[in-house]
């Protein structure tokens, strides 16, 4: 198809829309409530363009042959105007604690357009903050009703975000009915335009952990956040920066820092004992279990499967564990002097270091979860210069973690890192559907099915399709938010379906620069389970948990 | 026979929901379409204010209307019609329905305020969600209800199909008169009748100074008498009357701000806070911002009723209020 933008004859696919199309010849367009994980919406009504003399939203124009499109005239840069005024008329403006703080799509299109940010009198100065358990708080006086939340939250199976009436205008609320709770998985926050939605603890009680001056304070970074930290202070997507992380932590307080992917190295060992086990006691599907959104949802949602869900903690509550014990021990630090701090690209770990049952010892694992966001503020609120900090090497009391602990941050890494381990072989994954990879494998004589998937939506209709037939998977890997961790709910904004893809390669050139790939012949964790790790009831008490039924704002 | 869908070319019917969409397209679109299902909506929400021509046909011309959705039903091939009813009056008609209908026909009442009469809201609410407009393009025509070829077309549009199926069809159209109309009622006359004319065929020209809004007494235009003259219906078939002395444009403004913000969806920036500061002019008796507001209203409102909220706002302050105030 031929159609014409501001003078310019383009060609493009039959069904695309106006702005896919303009984007890709470099056209740019403003938008604020796009985003390309949703289906348009077209509620902001910025992304105005006249197509054959009529003022339309591009998001949702799709193209038609011969189009005659104009993305600049006076009256679309009007209208545009307009609309953005209004639009700053329903958002408390609370620049400072705020997730797009330093890229604020509101604030930046109100300079192109020349905007009155106060023009209109704000109408929702009134209106409540809500908390989600522990971890999520949202702010209905920012929100700015474009419902990208809404969607989001239905696109995730949960469906805890609604709109209700109240006097005569909608409004987006949690809900108040029974069957319905947050799983924490954060994503309302980074598919939110106006910043309504934040971690709690993003903002206020951000320097707690370094308050206490004579406690050794432990960092451990999830594998995940090493390829988008970068972000927060303007290095390209995608951009491995480990080092450069672990010299700035030093400099903010930190008197270690290691890698969580150690902490994988141990989850995939102790993951690939239990499904043996399983495969032996016919006691299948496994499901993975290192996600805590995923595991809430299942605990809330589907409790039927708490059974199949594997005992084996995630990495960062296993490292924890093992800092507290092993390592105190070690080094001759009493445990109750050390703060361990996860760096996660996650929300709904704040959530997970609070369950009981996680602790070891009788000692809470991990003190405090800081989301990749929440460091990157941290970091420039302490001024630290990211970008050109001299590099130190991450601390290896653990050892070096294998190539497969470190791809754990993307969808698919831990099953690749648990085949891998158990069968020294690849499994060769194809995309059923979108969300969903299936491979056929043979082990111990047996044929098995491995499924990976990503997005709670699609982890619902694995589920479902389980229910039909329970052996339709045997070994499931789940991660709650688009692409596995690197989408993760405290990654840095904008996170989007392009950025995803480049942050996933970052994190694989990292996996790939390790000396070797499996789990099992990491010799430091090895030696940890040699002289630590010697018998099941420390294994257990280190490594493994259990799951409970919950009900409505029950944790 | 000559093929029905000619025969509602020949006329040149327009939609009679006031769309003036020419309803041999909509026919044309769904019966061409080889998809595997389509469905007939027979939209009898009637949600304007003062307007009630469509219970008037369901109420006399039963058997006429069921006529025409089953023309259309067999003309587009489709598997089943819903009517879509009122709700005031969902009872009393579905009653009277009851007695025309097959099996391939069911009555559901409407969901919603205003905005739910509109033709993808209300598949939204056949569909069992809330109803609240869809993007379009695609028209209903093409992908409707649960995405499959729809035709939506207004009561009275069914009533004109039958008429012109029968060879009885004498362009008549169906009139609304309302509020403080002498003459209240429904009226079948001549579409192509001036208002003027409609209003002297029924004996309504007041005898006191008054005001009419044509098209529907939430969104349509005032007109002074001295424009009645030429002005033929290119909107819905609604005078509402207004006793000028009686009636203060103040809380007429405010009537119909409370009625379309109740009655909105709320989804588009322009007609969500457009309304809300419209209301807020009102109260403050303040119009100098409100040119901003009609044109992202007008231009870029997701759907139609944001696009007509203009027309009653705009021109009862042009020609009314600003004139009183001695206003530009």
């Amino acid at each position: 198809m031929k159609i014409e933008i501001n003078g310019k004859s383009l060609t493009a696919e039959k069904g695309e829309m106006l702005l896919a199309v303009a984007k890709r010849h470099g056209i740019y367009i403003p938008t604020l409530c796009h985003h390309s994980d949703i289906k348009a919406g077209a509620s902001c009504r910025l992304c105005l363009v006249e197509a054959d003399g009529k003022v339309v939203t591009s998001c949702s124009t799709k193209i038609c042959e011969g189009m005659v499109v104009k993305t600049d005239t006076e009256k679309v840069k009007k209208a545009r105007k307009i609309n953005l005024e209004l639009l700053f008329a329903q958002h408390e403006e609370e620049c400072d604690d705020c997730i797009w703080k330093t890229n604020c799509k509101m604030l930046s299109l109100a300079k192109d357009f020349g905007v009155e940010i106060t023009r209109f009198e704000d109408r929702k100065s009134h209106y409540p903050v809500y908390n989600f358990g522990i971890s999520l708080e949202y702010d209905s006086s920012k929100c700015i009703d474009c419902r990208n939340c809404v969607k989001i939250c239905k696109k995730q199976g949960v469906e805890f975000l609604e709109i209700r009436k109240r006097g005569n205008l909608k409004e987006v609320v949690p809900s108040e009915k029974e069957n319905r709770d947050c799983v924490y998985c954060g994503q309302c926050i980074i598919h939110c335009s106006s910043g309504a939605f934040e971690a709690v603890g993003e903002f206020e009680g951000i320097e707690e952990p370094f308050k206490e001056k004579e406690k050794t304070v432990i960092f451990q970074i999830a594998p995940a956040v090493r390829s988008t930290i970068g972000e927060e202070f303007g290095l390209p997507y995608g951009e491995v920066s480990t080092k450069k992380l672990v010299a700035a932590l030093k400099k903010l307080g930190g008197d270690k820092v290691f890698d969580v992917s150690t902490g994988a190295d141990f989850t995939t060992i102790e993951e690939s004992k239990e499904f043996i086990q399983r495969v032996k006691e016919k006691n299948l599907p496994m499901l993975t279990s290192c996600c805590p959104a995923w595991v809430k949802f299942v605990e809330f949602y589907y409790p039927e499967f708490i059974p199949n869900l594997t005992t084996v903690r995630s990495p960062h509550i296993i490292l924890g564990g093992l800092i507290k014990s092993y390592y105190a021990q070690k080094e001759g630090i009493d445990s109750q002097n050390i703060k361990v701090v996860s760096v996660m690209p996650c929300v709904a770990k704040k959530h997970e270091i609070g369950r009981e049952e996680l602790k070891a010892n009788g000692v809470k694992t991990v003190d405090y979860v800081m989301t990749t966001r929440e460091v990157g503020r941290l970091l420039k609120d302490n001024k630290i210069d990211f970008k050109n900090i001299k590099e130190e090497e991450i601390d290896c009391f653990f050892g070096e973690p294998s190539g497969s602990g470190v791809v754990y941050g993307a969808s698919g890494g831990v099953m690749q890192s648990a085949f891998y381990n158990i069968s020294g072989e690849e499994a060769d994954f194809k995309e059923v559907r979108k969300g969903l990879r299936v491979a056929e494998v043979e082990f111990g004589g047996e044929k098995l099915k491995l499924a990976v998937v990503h997005g709670l939506g699609n982890a619902k209709k694995v589920l479902e399709e389980l229910k039909e037939d329970p052996q339709k998977y045997d070994y499931i890997e789940v991660m709650a938010c688009y692409g596995g961790c690197i989408g993760g709910g405290g990654q840095s904004v904008p996170t989007e379906e392009d950025i995803r893809r480049k942050r996933k390669e970052g994190l694989g050139r990292a996996g790939d620069e390790k000396e070797f790939r499996k789990a099992k012949d990491n010799t430091r964790v090895a030696g940890v389970y040699e002289g630590f790790l010697d018998s099941d009831e420390k294994i257990s008490g280190i490594c493994h948990t259990k799951y409970k039924r919950v009900k409505k704002n029950e944790n | 026979m000559e093929n029905l869908i000619s025969k509602i070319k020949e006329v040149n019917l327009l939609g009679r929901s006031g769309s003036m969409f020419p309803v041999a397209l909509k026919w044309e679109a769904v019966k061409s379409s080889n998809a595997l299902r389509k469905f007939v909506i027979c939209n009898a929400s009637e949600g304007e204010i003062e307007t009630f021509k469509d219970y008037y046909i369901l109420k006399n011309y039963p058997e006429v209307v069921v006529e025409g959705v089953n023309l259309a039903i067999a003309e587009t091939g489709a598997e089943k019609a819903y009517i879509y009813l009122n709700k005031d009056y969902y009872k009393e008609i579905a009653a009277v329905l009851e007695n025309f209908i097959g099996e391939n026909i069911e009555i559901v009442e409407k969901k919603g305020g205003y905005v739910g009469g509109e033709e993808t809201s209300l598949i939204e609410a056949i569909e069992g969600n809330e109803p609240e407009p869809r993007i379009k393009p695609p028209f209903p025509s093409y992908e409707g209800l649960w995405g499959f070829p729809t035709l939506v077309n207004n009561v009275e549009t069914l009533y004109c199909v039958a008429k012109i199926n029968q060879d009885e069809y004498k362009n008549e159209r169906f009139f609304s008169i309302g509020g403080d109309a002498v003459n209240k009622g429904v009226f079948m006359l001549d579409k192509d009748m001036t208002v003027k004319q409609v209003m002297e065929d029924t004996n309504n020209i007041p005898s006191f100074d008054y005001f009419l809004q044509i098209g529907g007494g939430a969104g349509g235009t005032i007109l002074l008498p001295g424009e009645i003259e030429d002005k033929i219906f290119d909107c819905l078939g609604s005078v509402v009357v207004y006793n000028r002395e009686k009636t203060d444009p103040y809380l007429l403004l405010e009537r119909w701000v409370d009625f379309l913000l109740e009655g909105n969806c709320d989804k588009c920036t322009p007609c969500r806070e457009g309304l809300l500061r419209i209301k807020e002019m009102i109260e403050k008796k303040d119009f100098e911002e409100i040119d901003d507001i009609f044109l992202v209203m007008g231009d870029t409102s997701l759907c139609p009723l944001g696009k007509v909220a203009v027309n009653p706002f705009k021109s009862l302050l042009t020609k009314i209020v600003f004139k009183n105030e001695n206003r530009d």
